[in-house]
């Protein structure tokens, strides 16, 4: 019975399909009695081919078809992708469509921060918070749809502007849904920040230092949380953003200590809800009167967009974190080319840090802390002869250069 | 508080449930029969949140008032209209539609617009409920 028996590492695939991961990923653990030594994540399960399909189609059709890039995200991408074009075309947008463009995106902002809330929670298996945090999220929701005619698919996109106005008659049902979430915020803040499970949960836990946050490159409140000070709507003001009085989201804000743990992501995640709350506020109090989009009539815009040459770059800070469109129209109906970069992107390899020397336990929790959107993130895909193929930075490298090239001619 | 969840489960088992139970409070043993006893004023069937002022639902085609301009068919995102050449009408699939509204605002004459019908899942995606023409 008691023969002396080596201590030796074994290896624990997770994925593609798993119930803990609510989107296709693989995870390859090396794991060391229950401690993870090592980790390696491979990615590809889901392209879509969402670019190629944008090049065979007119930007307003774009609009609708970069709204299911991401089903969370459903505001930024094309709202994103309306940036850009309207870089190339020299489009002024309306002083009041700015603001507009604001309150929606922080809207999107409090629905995606709630509904990650409740997904942290499910994965540390605590449910109740997760209906309780879902139950805010319905009146998010609600209010969204108020606001766009949707729940989730908003269409409130138009390049030059948004499709439908606020008006004064408004204002009552959102201040109320706002003065609802103030009111459950505090509620909320108790539970995920008072309370032992959470705390034993997620402190120590998927800790990532500034310097990897730095040298890796991670966007969103999983940087913020680390401590770097970054957010695309401070450092490059977009929208009306300029116009507004608010300041990064660090943990120290709360705790005085930045540890870059999951509660630290948690607590971030949080504060920007409180923060979107009161930014939407500032905005209907400035909100400018005037026109809501600069080209009303579709069909002129589109003649307009027609004509035109030129590449043009979209960047905002979607509730993930930095998202990046790239936009290259060449006189035709469709765009030349179309580039996305999803926000999961940049916070895919912070995994590695934050997952090595975790317990299996923790796998979920620390996972879903970068609040993850794969499907979003899936931009290539290399298929040939049914074989696996591993490209190297050089291969990679070079295929860059060249398809760059093509795009310059 | 060290478990500060106690106090709002205990709250919430005094509470009504927050989800409202469309279309019956418990699951039909089933469905098709459930549906014909709603139809002969059996059972009641619990109504649906109604959708706020402004939501997309199903479209509704003005036919009379169409010229046929096709500029529908250039916008829509999902290519879900079809032009009919001969009598210069659209019909749209709605099994495609993806409620954007986007033809409503181009269209010059204002024969399209949205209704609040958003029951619309069908067994055929080309039954007479899923087109309109």
């Amino acid at each position: 019975m008691s023969k002396a028996t080596t201590k030796t590492s074994y290896q624990l695939p997770i994925g593609p399909i798993h119930p803990a991961l609510k989107e296709p990923v693989m995870f390859e653990f090396e794991i060391e009695g229950e401690r993870i030594v090592n980790v390696d994540v491979a990615l590809g399960h889901v392209h879509r081919s969402i670019e190629w399909a944008g090049t065979k189609r007119n930007p307003v059709q774009i609009l609708y078809l970069a709204e299911r890039i991401c089903g969370i995200c459903s505001y930024c991408h094309p709202m994103c992708f309306a940036l850009g074009v309207e870089k190339i075309a020299k489009i002024v947008v309306p002083d009041r469509a700015n603001y507009l463009r604001i309150i929606h995106a922080e809207l999107e902002r409090i629905c995606s921060h709630i509904l990650w809330a409740g997904v942290a929670a499910h994965e540390v298996g605590f449910d109740s918070v997760l209906f309780l945090t879902w139950q805010m999220r319905e009146k998010a929701l609600d209010l969204t749809e108020y606001l766009t005619g949707n729940r989730v698919t908003k269409a409130i996109t138009m390049i030059g502007g948004v499709r439908r106005d606020i008006t004064e008659d408004m204002h009552p049902k959102i201040l109320e849904t706002l003065d609802y979430f103030k009111e459950n915020f505090e509620k909320l803040r108790h539970v995920f920040l008072d309370d032992k499970t959470f705390m034993l949960r997620s402190q120590g836990c998927g800790i990532l230092t500034k310097e990897d946050a730095l040298k890796l490159c991670a966007v969103g409140p999983t940087t913020r949380a680390s401590g770097v000070k970054k957010d695309v709507r401070l450092d490059q003001p977009y929208f009306a953003y300029g116009d507004l009085d608010f300041d990064y989201v660090t943990p120290d804000v709360l705790t005085g200590e930045v540890n870059g743990d999951v509660y630290d992501r948690i607590i971030v995640r949080l504060l920007e809800v409180k923060q979107s709350i009161e930014l939407i506020e500032q905005c209907i109090k400035n909100m400018p009167a005037g026109e809501i989009v600069a080209e009303k009539k579709i069909a002129k815009l589109l003649a307009t967009l027609k004509k035109i040459k030129g590449e043009g770059i979209g960047r905002m800070e979607a509730p993930r974190g930095e998202v990046f469109h790239y936009v290259k129209l060449n006189e035709s109906d469709a765009p030349y080319s179309w580039k996305v970069r999803a926000p999961t992107y940049s916070n895919i390899l912070p995994w590695i840090p934050m997952l090595k020397g975790q317990q299996i336990a923790d796998i979920p929790i620390v996972a879903a802390s970068t609040d993850p959107c794969m499907s979003c993130t899936n931009r290539v895909a290399v298929v040939h002869k049914n074989e696996r193929h591993i490209l190297d930075k050089e291969m990679l490298h070079r295929m860059s250069v060249e398809k760059t090239r093509r795009l310059m001619t | 508080m060290r478990f500060s969840m106690l106090p709002q489960v205990f709250a919430q088992m005094f509470k009504k449930p927050f989800t409202n139970k469309f279309p019956a409070k418990y699951t039909p043993d089933s469905t098709t029969k459930f549906m014909e006893n709603v139809q002969n004023g059996k059972t009641q069937i619990i109504p649906p949140v109604p959708p706020p002022e402004g939501f997309r639902g199903k479209i509704q085609y003005d036919k009379e008032k169409c010229i046929g301009c096709q500029l529908c068919l250039k916008v829509c995102p999902s290519e879900a209209i079809e032009f009919k050449p001969e009598e210069k009408k659209i019909k749209i699939y709605l099994a495609r539609c993806t409620f954007c509204s986007q033809c409503n605002d181009i269209c010059p004459v204002n024969c399209l617009s949205m209704s609040k019908d958003f029951l619309l899942a069908d067994t055929d995606k080309y039954s007479k409920e899923l087109t309109v023409e």
